[in-house]
């Protein structure tokens, strides 16, 4: 099956050779757990998205919404638990294989991550010069095309990352993610550093990139103007320092209308942006350690 | 369960035991200083079976490989000429003095060449290009994996190994023992303009003892050594830049640790490399092993 019949089964909604049927989910974390050195980020998280979901991934900074969104392509080494992508678990694939899986993902990048040496054009046709053989000609007109349904022009593809602007780069990057028509995109705060302008700008990119291309998506965000418009359920984790043994990391997990109604203090408390709470808690600390210090020195 | 009563007692006893606790807390400081390096010895161990495997698996392609030869090889040139040259003058200009008391300065070409072939020309030149391109490629590397720029190589199915280190690596294999040998050469004729121009030693004498004392075994000796530098070159750089810290402090760091750490091991390849050299020779030839 060629990659232009992939595209049209999945705009078809039909499943095609090698993916599973349409009931099981096409990515399924299961009771993950990510460790760096003696910190723990992620503590038994499972969720599963079915094909054609956006979801949105919340939380406060340093709870590990980019390691989550690592481990689903593989990029993190999970501790313990697995992450299945399309019904592979992803951890028991050879470097083969995985290349393979992850080409099926597109990665939008928190600051882009645009390769510096290349120019925009460069740095679009990357991953079609890597995995396919086409023509100059052709890898031309998909550049073109994808600065199109991103919004840019043509104008801008000999320049370097540095001569962009944030928004420019940001688009960039998700033209580069959209370059190889990929099943799941992956946002990584897709809006951070905006002006409200272009957050809104990205969010509609968001939006039309699904509707038109029927992806699956998964959008690591802290704006809440993100939340109401773009996901279909939303998931908040919470930092595990913060929590207790027992707690669950998610805090929440359902529509994005139904998290602005949420009791839990903690998930209200976000999405409403208090930070009262907070800031006593922080005053409490501060408090205490200064107390401490001056016993230490009293002794 | 400690209370105002006991108290006291366990002040003393905490005094009484203060020096084993002093010791205990120096030698877990120790273990964490070996385990750290034993673990950084490990992933170093396992980054080059990746680059070897890659290696011979996939050569990389020639839009990595030229870039990654034209910064190491021509970029390197005027410098290791340069070194080259002054190390061969300097030799002259420190020996001349001693050789002349003996009225030997005829074999000042003998004891200049084979001190650049065999030693100082693939030492120094190693020991520049590790300042130049190893500290550069760490930067290089380091700031990719700070910016996600090798997340986003991996993320869309690239290998950085293969990508990334791959080129670098082969690079420094082929081009830095190159260099060692534009290096020796300018070294060569540095000295020998020196002592024939400048210190008047007779041409054809200092000629004829360098052939007759250095052979292409020496040369061979020197240029199997700086392959060892090249490759310890271009994995401690590449392994300092995948595994750099956050922010430009990080960054900088990984160039300096790159430096560092390929100085040292240039300085003990060089020396473990000597003596199998030596064995290597007294057993090929041990007529002039008895000699010596």
């Amino acid at each position: 099956m060629s990659r232009n019949d992939h595209q049209e089964a999945r705009a078809a909604g039909r499943p095609v050779q090698g993916e599973a049927s349409a009931n099981q989910p096409l990515i399924q974390v299961d009771g993950l757990h990510v460790q760096f050195g003696r910190q723990h980020v992620l503590r038994n998280i499972s969720l599963s998205v079915p094909r054609g979901q956006t979801l949105a991934i919340i939380g406060e900074s340093g709870c590990g919404k980019t390691v989550l969104l690592k481990s689903i392509i593989g990029l993190v080494r999970p501790t313990s638990g697995k992450v299945y992508f399309d019904g592979n678990d992803l951890s028991q694939l050879s470097d083969k294989e995985l290349t393979r899986q992850r080409i099926r993902f597109g990665y939008v990048f928190q600051n882009a991550a645009l390769f510096d040496s290349l120019t925009v054009a460069q740095n679009i046709a990357f991953p079609l010069r890597q995995h396919f053989n086409y023509t100059d000609a052709e890898i031309r007109e998909i550049v073109r095309d994808r600065l199109e349904e991103v919004g840019l022009s043509e104008v801008i593809v000999a320049k370097k990352p540095a001569e962009l602007s944030g928004g420019m780069r940001k688009r960039v990057g998700l033209a580069r993610a959209l370059a190889m028509n990929p099943e799941v995109l992956l946002y990584d705060e897709p809006t951070t550093g905006l002006d409200p302008i272009m957050t809104d700008v990205i969010n509609q990119l968001i939006i039309r990139t699904r509707d038109h291309k029927h992806v699956t998506s998964i959008v690591v965000t802290h704006n809440m103007e993100t939340i109401r418009k773009v996901p279909d359920r939303v998931v908040m984790l919470y930092p595990l320092a913060r929590l207790g043994s027992d707690e669950p990391q998610i805090l929440f997990d359902g529509s994005p209308e139904a998290i602005f109604e949420c009791r839990d203090k903690r998930v209200s408390q976000f999405v409403r942006g208090e930070a009262r709470e907070r800031l006593m808690e922080m005053l409490a600390n501060s408090r205490r350690r200064s107390g401490e210090s001056a016993t230490t020195a009293a002794n | 369960m400690a209370t105002a009563e006991n108290a006291p007692h366990g002040s003393e006893a905490r005094g009484c035991f203060a020096p084993f606790h002093a010791a205990a807390d120096w030698l877990a400081d120790l273990g964490h200083l070996v385990i750290v390096w034993f673990t950084a010895l490990g992933d170093l161990a396992l980054f080059t079976l990746r680059t070897l495997r890659w290696l011979f698996s996939r050569l990389p392609r020639r839009e990595t490989l030229i870039p990654a030869f034209y910064q190491i090889g021509v970029l390197s040139l005027p410098v290791v000429a340069l070194t080259g040259t002054f190390i061969g003058m300097v030799l002259a200009v420190q020996s001349y003095a001693q050789f002349r008391m003996m009225g030997l300065e005829t074999r000042l070409g003998a004891v200049i060449n084979m001190a650049l072939v065999r030693e100082l020309g693939p030492v120094l030149a190693a020991t520049m290009l590790a300042g130049r391109i190893g500290s550069a490629m760490a930067a290089e590397l380091g700031t990719m994996r700070v910016t996600e720029q090798i997340d986003a190589l991996a993320s869309m199915g690239t290998n950085p190994i293969h990508y990334l280190v791959v080129p670098r690596f082969l690079a420094c294999i082929v081009l830095i023992p190159t260099l060692t040998i534009m290096a020796d050469f300018m070294g060569v004729v540095g000295g020998a303009f020196y002592s024939i121009t400048l210190l008047d030693v007779d041409y054809y004498h200092y000629w004829v003892h360098s052939k007759n004392f250095v052979n292409n075994f020496d040369l061979f000796i020197g240029v199997f050594k700086s392959l060892f530098f090249g490759a310890a070159i271009g994995l401690i750089a590449c392994h300092r830049g995948f595994n750099c810290d956050p922010g430009a402090e990080g960054v900088g760091r990984a160039a300096t640790r790159a430096f560092v750490f390929s100085f040292v091991t240039i300085l003990l390849l060089d020396l473990f490399l000597g003596i199998l050299l030596d064995t290597v020779n007294n057993y090929l030839w041990p007529q002039q092993a008895r000699v010596v």
